[in-house]
């Protein structure tokens, strides 16, 4: 794990220093709130609808113990006792009053953590593959690239007012779990006669108007890298429109000029971003891949894992969905599931976040990994070791196999906390996820991704899911509109919308009857939801959606 | 023809908990949606909102939002307004859980 150095260290004490006297002239009346507002977003603060919320970043997703127990304390000492991991590998608090923020800052930095670029039209939290250094199928650990991207873009002078958000992701591997196109830039680490680089990525993004990104450069060398960024950056930074917020994502840049002209741009600006650097870019990237050292896992008799397996069904039903192969093989990943069904989607307690530290202590190398999918992974487990985890988790009610499954919903915190929201869905993944707890189908059912976003914003991904629930106001009550067929993975695809919206009392039985129509219509257990639904196309979906729903209104 | 004005109240966050309050006719903040003064006139609703606008230090972002009368005072038109007045409705937090302590 990448700890700060004394830069790092000094520059964030700066900061919070700056911030807390920021925090002070507000409170003394000093600082009106349009001059405190974009002060208090620098760090993260935004205000919603009941309360302050503090955004935290946390780093491509990883963690170590030190710090989920400084985020667990966070949550006590500051908030009601816990918070809310977001498909941005953020953790949000809820409820911190103004005058404590310093403090939690402070708390934060502690542990070389803070809520910096967590907001504003900045390059924010870089993501990455919550299964990275662990994953079979990676060529190498991506986390030191997102580490070298987290570096050159904090505080970058250059791209702290840039025409909107940027969002940047890193993997390396063919599967993709981090959505990587729908990102800003996405970067995939790939490799070409012998020699390691970038595909390089642009234009993705969810919001309004969803777009996958589309490939700017498929072999960048690796040295190139940050040159390359900036010359990207720079570039969106001049044309990026400024006159219209629904159009300044560099989507819609290099929607209206076209991706060739955005390269011939980018490969423009190149020279001159490559002969400012003096390569002091590539001794950063090595010692930050000293920290990455993947840990050495001792050769572990794997039995024990396998008679817990045949022994008790319910442990081997949580391990088929929530252990995933290592590369190391007797080890494995274990995903804990913050999705609890009837729980809101990716809150933790302060004691479950404790727990995660002590079993990542004790049984994971000090490694944690937030995943975008609002779940907390504990990537180097070995198969010995897993009954033991499992069993502790249960104590604490972290235990829910449901990994990759219907009630594993990624749901933003909409109207029950969003300002922008135009209708709640928290409630909507928790009804899901309670009916489908009482049919007892989702093991039958299988992979299904479902999205939930309170507003067009799409914060919860909606486009990208599988099925995918958008809450909107209409004329004054919430109503939400249902799209299928997007995919988050490496095939990447925005859903379809069916037609028009359900009330908020229908859209847990419309949800449903798209369900069952998907059990009635595969033409097997192997073929998924998404297959079944590429196959057949909307028609069939939509019949069960609207049609049972004329002919119930019918027979009334 | 003019619309007929819908009565209104001024309501904003408090400057150090965030927490939704309500201008009342005392010129104070009250937490309690039940406390606030209801404005039916539309030019009074405006001069209310500027000299709460002003009250820098207090609060953030005031605005005016529809009311209609009710039994106990005035309640909420639109979902947006109910859940403010409430909390979320995930977890038990916020005015639903803490209107005791601040009665
Ligand atoms: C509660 C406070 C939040 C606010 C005010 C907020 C605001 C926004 C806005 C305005 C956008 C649209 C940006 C654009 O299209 O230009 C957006 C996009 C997004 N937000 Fe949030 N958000 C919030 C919470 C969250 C949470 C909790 C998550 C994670 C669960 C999240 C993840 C995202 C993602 C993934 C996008 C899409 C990015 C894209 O368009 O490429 N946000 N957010
Ligand atoms: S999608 Fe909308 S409602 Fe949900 S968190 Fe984002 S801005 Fe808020």
């Amino acid at each position: 794990m990448y700890q700060y150095n004394d830069f790092d260290t000094a520059f964030i004490a700066e900061r919070n220093r700056q911030f807390r006297a920021q925090v002070e002239r507000r409170i003394a009346g000093n600082l009106t709130e349009d001059e405190f507002r974009p002060l208090r977003l620098m760090n993260g603060l935004y205000l919603q609808l009941h309360a302050y919320m503090l955004r935290v970043a946390i780093p491509y997703g990883s963690l170590d113990p030190a710090k989920l127990r400084q985020l667990a304390y966070l949550a006590e000492r500051w908030d009601k006792g816990y918070g809310h991991f977001t498909t941005r590998t953020n953790i949000q608090y809820n409820w911190p009053q103004l005058r404590d923020v310093p403090d939690m800052l402070d708390a934060l930095a502690e542990v070389g953590m803070h809520a910096i670029q967590t907001s504003g039209n900045t390059i924010r939290n870089v993501t990455s593959d919550h299964f990275a250094g662990a994953a079979a199928d990676e060529i190498e650990d991506p986390r030191p690239v997102a580490e070298l991207v987290r570096q050159w873009s904090t505080d970058h002078p250059e791209f702290q007012f840039l025409p909107r958000k940027f969002k940047i992701a890193v993997i390396a591997s063919d599967s993709d779990r981090a959505v990587m196109k729908s990102h800003d830039i996405g970067l995939k680490i790939v490799e070409r006669d012998g020699a390691r680089g970038f595909e390089v990525w642009v234009g993705g993004g969810m919001g309004r108007t969803p777009m996958v990104a589309k490939l700017l450069r498929d072999f960048l060398p690796r040295a190139d890298l940050l040159p390359y960024l900036e010359a990207v950056l720079a570039t969106y930074n001049r044309i990026g429109r400024r006159d219209n917020k629904y159009k300044a994502r560099i989507k819609i840049t290099v929607h209206e000029n076209g991706l060739d002209e955005i390269r011939a741009l980018v490969e423009e600006e190149f020279p001159r971003r490559r002969a400012a650097f003096s390569g002091v870019d590539q001794a950063w990237l090595a010692r930050i891949n000293a920290a990455f050292v993947t840990p050495t896992l001792s050769e572990r008799d794997a039995a024990p894992y396998y008679a817990a397996r045949d022994a008790d069904p319910v442990f081997r039903a949580w391990a088929d969905t929530n252990v995933t192969a290592h590369k190391h093989a007797d080890h494995g990943i274990v995903t804990i599931s913050l999705k609890a069904h009837g729980e809101t989607p990716g809150d933790a307690s302060a004691d479950q976040m404790r727990l995660v530290a002590d079993l990542a202590e004790r049984y994971g190398h000090n490694d944690i990994r937030a995943s975008h999918a609002q779940n907390l992974v504990l990537p180097h487990v070995a198969l010995a070791d897993i009954p033991a985890v499992h069993a502790a988790l249960k104590s604490l009610g972290l235990a829910t196999g449901n990994i990759g499954l219907a009630s594993d919903i990624i749901a933003c915190p909409g109207m029950d906390y969003c300002a922008l929201a135009t209708a709640r869905s928290i409630p909507v993944a928790q009804g899901i996820a309670t009916r489908l707890e009482e049919l007892k189908i989702e093991h039958e059912v299988g992979h299904l991704q479902i999205k939930i976003s309170g507003c067009i914003n799409a914060c919860g991904h909606h486009h990208v899911g599988h099925i995918g629930i958008l809450g909107l106001d209409r004329a004054g009550v919430e109503n939400y509109q249902i799209t299928l067929g997007g995919d988050p993975s490496e095939t990447t695809a925005i859903g379809t919308r069916t037609g028009p919206g359900f009330a908020y009392d229908e859209i847990v039985p419309a949800i449903e009857r798209v369900i069952f129509a998907y059990l009635d219509l595969r033409e097997g257990p192997e073929e998924t939801f998404l297959e079944a639904y590429n196959r057949l196309g909307m028609a069939p979906f939509k019949s069960a959606l609207y049609d049972q729903e004329a002919r119930a209104h019918a027979a009334e | 023809m003019a619309q007929e004005f819908t009565p209104k109240v001024v309501t904003a966050n408090a400057l150090i908990e965030g927490d939704v309050v309500y201008l009342t006719a005392a010129d104070t903040w009250a937490r309690d949606l039940a406390q606030a003064e209801v404005l039916t006139d539309e030019a009074d609703a405006q001069y209310r909102l500027l000299q709460a606008q002003a009250r820098v230090d207090e609060i953030v972002g005031a605005y005016l939002a529809d009311v209609r009368p009710g039994l106990n005072g005035p309640e909420p038109t639109h979902f947006r307004e109910d859940f403010r007045r409430k909390g979320p409705s995930n977890l038990f937090h916020g005015k639903q859980a803490d209107s005791l302590n601040h009665a």
